[in-house]
């Protein structure tokens, strides 16, 4: 959706210090050597970003990589060490739900507080109220004092304020997850709403498919760089990969400071290759109901004993759709060294059209990981152009 | 798209691109300040209320606590003050005589103390959403001035009971000394509170400034006293260089009828004057101080 640019991030930095001394004394003592006492700390990188309006947009990355400070400068909370931020319209920022309710109150007066505080007038809140009250679903103890209300209610009551008033521009940092399962689907409701009145919405959330589902477009963040821009299933593969990575990393370290001690065989795929049933090899495409041999390399430098090697297959948002191994299969294989190679095959996989990976595993009998690739291959499916999703059926239609 | 997309589209393109945050120049940024506060004076309306709202809540006796308070002190002046240490004896109408001080002083010490903490007070909304941040110092003042009022209601009435209500142009020192009141304690507030983000320590520091000008003031001592021991020396110019000095004695011309024929300041009008100007270009600098190191507070709070 190409449209007006309502937030424009040129070249942006954002750099903390983090000062070891606070008083007074402390400064005096040390003015001079003061640099001794401070450490940077750049939250984000030389960003450019260009958000257009009625889109929305995921911002995810793994914790610390800078998500909610970039929300935070769009919204003029946080002042960029470098760069500017430009905006157009009329912003509301949802950091944190209930900011500014004060316990004290009742939850009628922090209604009228918070609504002010995100920038509606009193009328306006008047018009609103109701609705508002409707919506959290606390009618009953609207009159209370917000300290005694639980913390669900707390919630709810926050959020019924923040989504009546009228921004152009909405920024939400890990809010959606709020309240049972009735409300959430509420909420969630409302933010569609909001995008069909053609609202800007930026979102930092964890919830991975809330991206898939509700973006237009995804923003990866790491240490503070965007390493990926663009359809959201093309920046979740980014940092799924990057999750793998680091996960990767801790198995790897984990493992080294084991071997000495257990003595953990080591082995690892060396090479997987896919084949379609019509022969097609590398990236292949199948027809619906075709079958897929999937072809695996190991090299084991400890003897393997009582093990089993896993094939599955997942779409490209990392949901696993099957998988088996060769315990499941009912075959034991025998202690192996050195490179061996096996084969799995997948008959009449009745995937609809898209894209798909193949991931493989490798156990050991007491179900500890030696190796997996997430990742390990791709294929893709052509439909027929009948049906939509990851499952293909027969599907027949009649007028009764 | 929607209509109302396709329109609210329409209308963003023909907004201009602005700046996210506080509108960054020492000059030219004041105007954009005063609007954007201007804008939010709502806002500062319900701050205000739920400050009071909440101070006493819970409590039996509600708002008469901001009375009790100034009438404790006034018993203790009246009683250790003027009858032990025998200043009634010089001063007609003591009890009117401190009263008047202590209501001009409790709306300065108060705007000082509330307003130099508010920042950090209110840390949990300004890390959260943008404000301009000038409501939270600026709030602080509506509750002081709250209490204000009801204390100067008590003043009025008892200079009804004592049967010397303050008439005709007597008046004229009232709109000087409260605007300088308020102009010289909301630039002190707007800098402290901007500056006790960084240091902590200025919480302490305007305790111990407010005792040192409490002392100074002539509020539960008379001017004569002071007059009589620097007899209009240098000592005597510096001492009325201070305007909490020249805000007492305005409130006294004003309300402290009996004192009539006591020693003033001389061109006591003239000085107050003099002393808004100076703090309306004090209030100037320090707000624009205030906005230069607001950009930091999400940070350091």
């Amino acid at each position: 959706m190409d449209g007006t640019p309502v937030i424009r991030i040129e070249n942006v930095s954002k750099r903390f210090v983090i000062r070891k001394e606070k008083s007074l004394k402390e400064r005096v003592v040390n003015f001079g050597r003061s640099n001794l006492h401070k450490d940077d700390f750049w939250a984000l990188r030389n960003v450019d970003l260009e958000i257009c309006s009625g889109s929305t947009v995921g911002l995810i990355g793994p914790n610390g990589s800078g998500k909610s400070t970039l929300l935070k400068l769009i919204g003029g909370i946080l002042q960029p060490t470098s760069g500017s931020v430009h905006l157009r319209g009329r912003l509301a920022a949802l950091l944190e739900l209930g900011a500014g309710f004060h316990p004290d109150l009742t939850g009628r007066e922090n209604v009228y507080l918070n609504a002010s505080i995100l920038g509606l007038t009193k009328k306006q809140t008047d018009r609103h109220f109701d609705a508002m009250v409707d919506f959290s679903g606390i009618e009953p103890f609207i009159d209370t004092q917000v300290k005694f209300y639980s913390s669900g209610m707390y919630v709810r009551l926050a959020f019924a304020v923040a989504v009546h008033v009228d921004p152009d521009i909405l920024l939400v940092d890990e809010v959606l997850a709020v309240g049972d399962e009735q409300f959430q689907r509420k909420c969630l409701e409302r933010i569609r709403g909001f995008q069909h009145e053609g609202r800007t919405i930026v979102l930092v959330t964890h919830g991975l498919d809330q991206v898939a589902e509700f973006c237009d477009s995804a923003i990866v963040l790491e240490h503070g760089v965007v390493t990926a821009n663009g359809k959201p299933r093309e920046a979740l593969k980014v940092l799924r990969a990057d999750f793998e990575a680091t996960r990767q990393e801790e198995v790897d370290r984990a493992k080294s400071a084991e071997d000495e001690a257990t003595k953990r065989p080591l082995a690892r795929f060396t090479g997987i290759a896919l084949r379609s049933d019509s022969g097609a090899t590398g990236h292949p495409s199948l027809k619906t109901g075709e079958g897929l041999t999937v072809a695996v390399e190991i090299e084991a430098t400890t003897p393997l004993e009582d093990w089993e090697i896993g094939v599955g297959i997942t779409t490209p948002l990392g949901t696993a759709l099957y998988g088996t191994n060769t315990r499941l299969l009912g075959v034991r294989l025998d202690r192996h060294v050195g490179t061996g190679r096996f084969e799995f095959h997948l008959g009449q996989l009745a995937l609809g059209e898209g894209d798909y990976s193949v991931h493989t595993s490798l156990t050991g009998a007491d179900g500890t990981e030696i190796d997996t690739v997430p990742q390990a291959a791709e294929f893709s499916v052509e439909g027929d152009g009948r049906s939509q999703g990851a499952l293909a059926a027969e599907a027949q239609f009649a007028i009764l | 798209m929607t209509d109302i997309a396709t329109e609210r589209a329409g209308r963003l393109a023909a907004e201009p691109l602005r700046e996210a945050g506080p509108r960054p120049g020492f000059v030219s940024g004041t105007l954009a300040s005063l609007r954007d506060i201007a804008a939010h004076r709502e806002l500062m309306g319900f701050l205000v209320r739920r400050e009071l709202k909440s101070r006493y809540k819970d409590s039996a006796l509600g708002f008469v606590w901001s009375l009790i308070r100034p009438l404790a002190m006034l018993v203790i002046y009246y009683v250790a003050l003027g009858k032990f240490l025998g200043a009634a004896r010089s001063i007609p109408d003591f009890a009117i005589f401190i009263y008047t001080g202590l209501t001009a002083w409790g709306l300065f010490s108060e705007i000082l103390t509330v307003g130099t903490a508010s920042i950090v007070a209110n840390s949990g909304l300004i890390k959260k959403v943008y404000l301009p941040r000038e409501v939270f110092p600026l709030s602080a003042i509506g509750s002081a001035v709250f209490t204000f009022v009801i204390q100067l209601g008590v003043l009025v009435a008892a200079t009804v009971a004592v049967g010397r209500f303050p008439t005709g142009t007597r008046w004229f020192y009232f709109p000087v000394s409260l605007v300088l009141i308020l102009v010289l304690a909301t630039a002190l507030a707007l800098l402290l509170s901007a500056v006790n983000v960084y240091l902590r320590d200025v919480g302490y520091l305007v305790e111990v400034a407010l005792m040192i000008l409490f002392w100074t003031s002539p509020i539960v001592y008379s001017y004569a006293l002071v007059h009589q021991q620097l007899k209009g020396g240098t000592l005597e110019q510096l001492y009325l260089a201070n305007p909490i000095t020249l805000v007492v004695c305005g409130f006294q011309q004003i309300f402290w009828v009996a004192g009539d024929g006591q020693p003033m300041p001389d061109h006591l009008g003239e000085r107050l004057g003099i002393a808004l100007a100076v703090s309306v270009v004090l209030l100037w600098v320090c707000h624009r101080t205030f906005a230069r190191l607001q950009a930091n507070f999400a940070q350091e709070l």
